[in-house]
């Protein structure tokens, strides 16, 4: 290289204005600038989601397949088990749409929650050697389990379509707002519990028995027409109902259970609408609070790890 | 450039790193009153202060432990400090260790992709270099296997060649050019002499001093986390060397202390002195030794019992490297087993080392070579370097030049 190119490199950091690095101690960046920052490197995020899907699916025969067959076995599972054994088919109509429905929202919060409390110490490698915005890594998690959502979700879509009820009504609005409460809120909790995963490693393992036990407090594998049954009227039943998870479940049902969201008989708490919306409002507060925690707490990462 | 640019500047960065002995909450919640005894503080950095100009060459080094990494983590932004600020601005690249991104159920043409958008290229870059990194890589047809079938060389001369083709301003190197195999590492230096040529700014971390002397403008030494020297490359060597050296002394001192008699002859000399002197007897002491000068080695030892025994000396680089060895027996010189005080005197007529230091140490054994007395170090001599070459040894060269006549037919 000539002399062109020497004066060319010099030149562009003479340009550049000399700039504070890393998130100085004690006052962490304002969220913006992080947002600006993961905006920067959003090629590398495409990258590291694809990166693994590939790598996960390289060297299976069946490759995505897969992924499916977890919900399958689950909607197996809870259609024999719940449904007929225990007869909660009896006043569910579609039950097995109804379950798959509401397994693939759950599916969405528990795998954005599952891989991102582990996805930095996953990373251990790159975060210990190379500077990036560390959130890509929790937010390149949630690009995977959206992957892995959308999958199923066609499987949904088609079975609609198969079992004679596709989701042609208005309802269908409830679909985009349910996704949105649940990727807002999965991953400001991701952002915290991958932040906590690196200086205490019992939080993946608490997460997991948490997950187990949270899947039983959304109405997934029975309708909300027990619950109200059970404690309608008292203030479990608001608490039970303010869940962000359960309002997004129900809004999925809401649109892709055709047989039940016209069903005069079925339970639907009221205003679920606005209900979501304050439940999305809440959920952007929690992801702001993640994102702060996070920054916060990731000045220690590489010394952690 | 009237004036000289910085493309990083630490100011007063300090990096404390506190070791946990506890890592499970059960451990921290049993232990949660005396938490604070369980936790050691350790300063990596302690008020670290440089500045790195535009198209500088600067090598970082000190001891294992001495905060190298660390204040190269710093200025890459990986870990932050504790306290005090680094300002920087262009585009660094980080070789910490080389394939830090690489997945090996990938292909390497994925990893590149995947490895360039790391350091901060966008998939168009990534095209424009593509061939270039895949030729410097050498890994040829290969590109397109899964990395983990790769060789460890493959797979760090990939990863070399995607750092080098990312186009930093500030390439911040630690150690990884002592991987790979000697025509890579050429090709490693060559491409740094490159990126000198081309006013962009590197930061070298390493133990070579060779290396250090081969390619930096600059070099900073650390020790026990603070700056020691700033500046001259043969000064900072030096510095680093007697850092060396009084690390040797105190292991050796420990080592000594808790030394078990092996032979049953051990004791029976004693060495209580090496003096070295010039020709005429002028002790050498801390002077610098002049190209040519005669060194006069004179062992003083103590014969306690009656032993045969052959003593002598070696000259050690301060890496250890031996650089000449001298002893009686060698000389066919025998000595007397009678009880007594010697003096052993070595002559060196115009000697021409060229290492700017060197170990003396001073030894004696039984005749099957068992070792009955050791003096190490026992003294060091500094040689005034070759004003025209480098090497162990020097000569007073000389250069000319003539008009080479092609010969007529």
């Amino acid at each position: 290289m000539g002399s062109a190119a020497t004066s060319a490199v010099t030149q562009r950091v003479i340009d550049e204005p000399l700039r504070e690095v890393g998130r100085v101690n004690g006052r962490g960046r304002s969220t913006w600038s992080a947002v600006r920052e993961i905006l920067a490197y959003r090629q590398l995020l495409g990258r590291l989601v694809s990166r693994e899907l590939r790598a996960k699916y390289k060297n299976s025969s069946l490759g995505v397949v897969w992924s499916l067959m977890r919900p399958l076995a689950q909607l197996i599972i809870y259609y024999v088990a719940i449904g007929q054994f225990l007869g909660a088919a009896r006043s569910i109509p579609d039950f097995a749409v109804f379950v798959f429905t509401g397994l693939t929202v759950w599916g969405l919060y528990s795998e954005i929650v599952n891989a991102g409390t582990t996805s930095i110490v996953g990373n251990a490698g790159l975060i210990k050697k190379v500077y990036l915005p560390r959130e890509i890594f929790p937010l390149a998690s949630v690009g995977g389990a959206l992957f892995n959502f959308l999958v199923q979700f066609a499987i949904l879509v088609a079975a609609t379509f198969v079992l004679g009820r596709p989701p042609f009504h208005v309802d269908v609005l409830y679909v985009p707002l349910s996704i949105a409460i649940i990727v807002v809120l999965a991953t400001g909790i991701a952002l915290v519990l991958s932040a906590l995963n690196v200086f205490l490693r019992d939080v993946e393992h608490l997460v997991e028995i948490l997950l187990l036990i949270l899947f039983w407090a959304s109405p997934i594998v029975y309708s909300a027409g027990f619950v109200h049954g059970a404690i309608g009227g008292t203030w479990l039943e608001e608490l039970y109902f303010a869940n962000p998870v359960t309002l997004a479940v129900l809004g999925m049902q809401k649109a892709m259970w055709v047989a039940g969201s016209e069903d005069p008989t079925q339970y639907w708490p009221d205003f679920l609408w606005l209900r979501m919306l304050i439940a999305l409002a809440v959920s952007f507060v929690f992801l702001w609070i993640g994102q702060r925690v996070f920054s916060r707490l990731q000045s220690n990462f590489a010394q952690e790890l | 450039m009237a004036t000289v640019q910085h493309i990083a500047r630490v100011e007063h960065v300090s990096k404390r790193f506190v070791l946990h002995k506890d890592k499970s909450l059960k451990d921290r919640i049993l232990y949660f009153r005396t938490r604070n005894q369980s936790k050691t503080d350790f300063w990596a950095l302690s008020d670290v202060s440089i500045t790195l100009g535009l198209g500088e060459t600067v090598g970082l080094i000190g001891h294992n432990g001495s905060g190298k990494s660390t204040l190269l983590k710093v200025i890459g932004g990986i870990i932050d400090a504790t306290s005090g600020r680094v300002l920087r601005r262009g585009r660094v690249a980080a070789l910490l260790e080389l394939g830090a991104g690489f997945h090996p159920d990938l292909s390497g043409r994925d990893n590149v992709y995947l490895n360039a958008s790391i350091l901060g290229m966008t998939t168009e870059e990534t095209d424009a270099v593509f061939d270039d990194i895949v030729e410097f890589s050498g890994i040829g047809e290969f590109i397109d296997s899964q990395v983990k079938f790769y060789s460890s060389g493959m797979y760090v001369r990939l990863a070399f060649a995607v750092a080098v083709h990312s186009d930093p301003d500030l390439l911040l190197v630690d150690e990884v050019l002592a991987v790979g195999d000697e025509p890579f590492q050429q090709k490693c230096m060559a491409k740094i002499r490159q990126f000198q040529r081309e006013g962009r700014t590197i930061l070298l971390v390493s133990h070579s001093a060779d290396q250090v002397a081969d390619v930096c403008s600059r070099t900073v030494v650390l020790d026990g986390g603070r700056i020691v020297h700033d500046g001259s490359v043969g000064e900072g060597i030096r510095v680093l060397r007697e850092g060396y050296e009084r690390d040797r002394v105190a292991a050796q001192e420990a080592a000594a202390a808790k030394e078990s008699p092996g032979s049953a002859y051990v004791g029976a000399v004693t060495i209580s002195e090496v003096s070295v002197t010039d020709g005429s007897g002028e002790p050498i002491g801390n002077d610098q030794v002049a190209y040519g000068t005669d060194l006069v080695v004179t062992i003083h030892a103590e014969v306690h019992e009656p032993v045969d025994w052959i003593t002598g000396f070696t000259f050690e680089s301060v890496l250890g490297q031996m650089v000449y060895r001298l002893n009686t027996e060698g000389l066919g010189i025998d000595l007397p087993s009678a009880p007594g005080r010697y003096a052993v005197e070595f002559r060196l007529p115009r000697t021409n080392f060229g290492r700017d230091r060197i170990i003396v140490s001073a030894g004696a054994t039984t005749l099957d070579g068992t070792t009955i007395a050791l003096l190490n170090p026992a003294a060091h001599l500094d040689f005034e370097e070759d004003p025209h070459g480098a090497g162990v040894i020097q000569f007073a060269a000389v250069g000319s030049l003539r008009d080479e006549v092609p010969a007529t037919t």
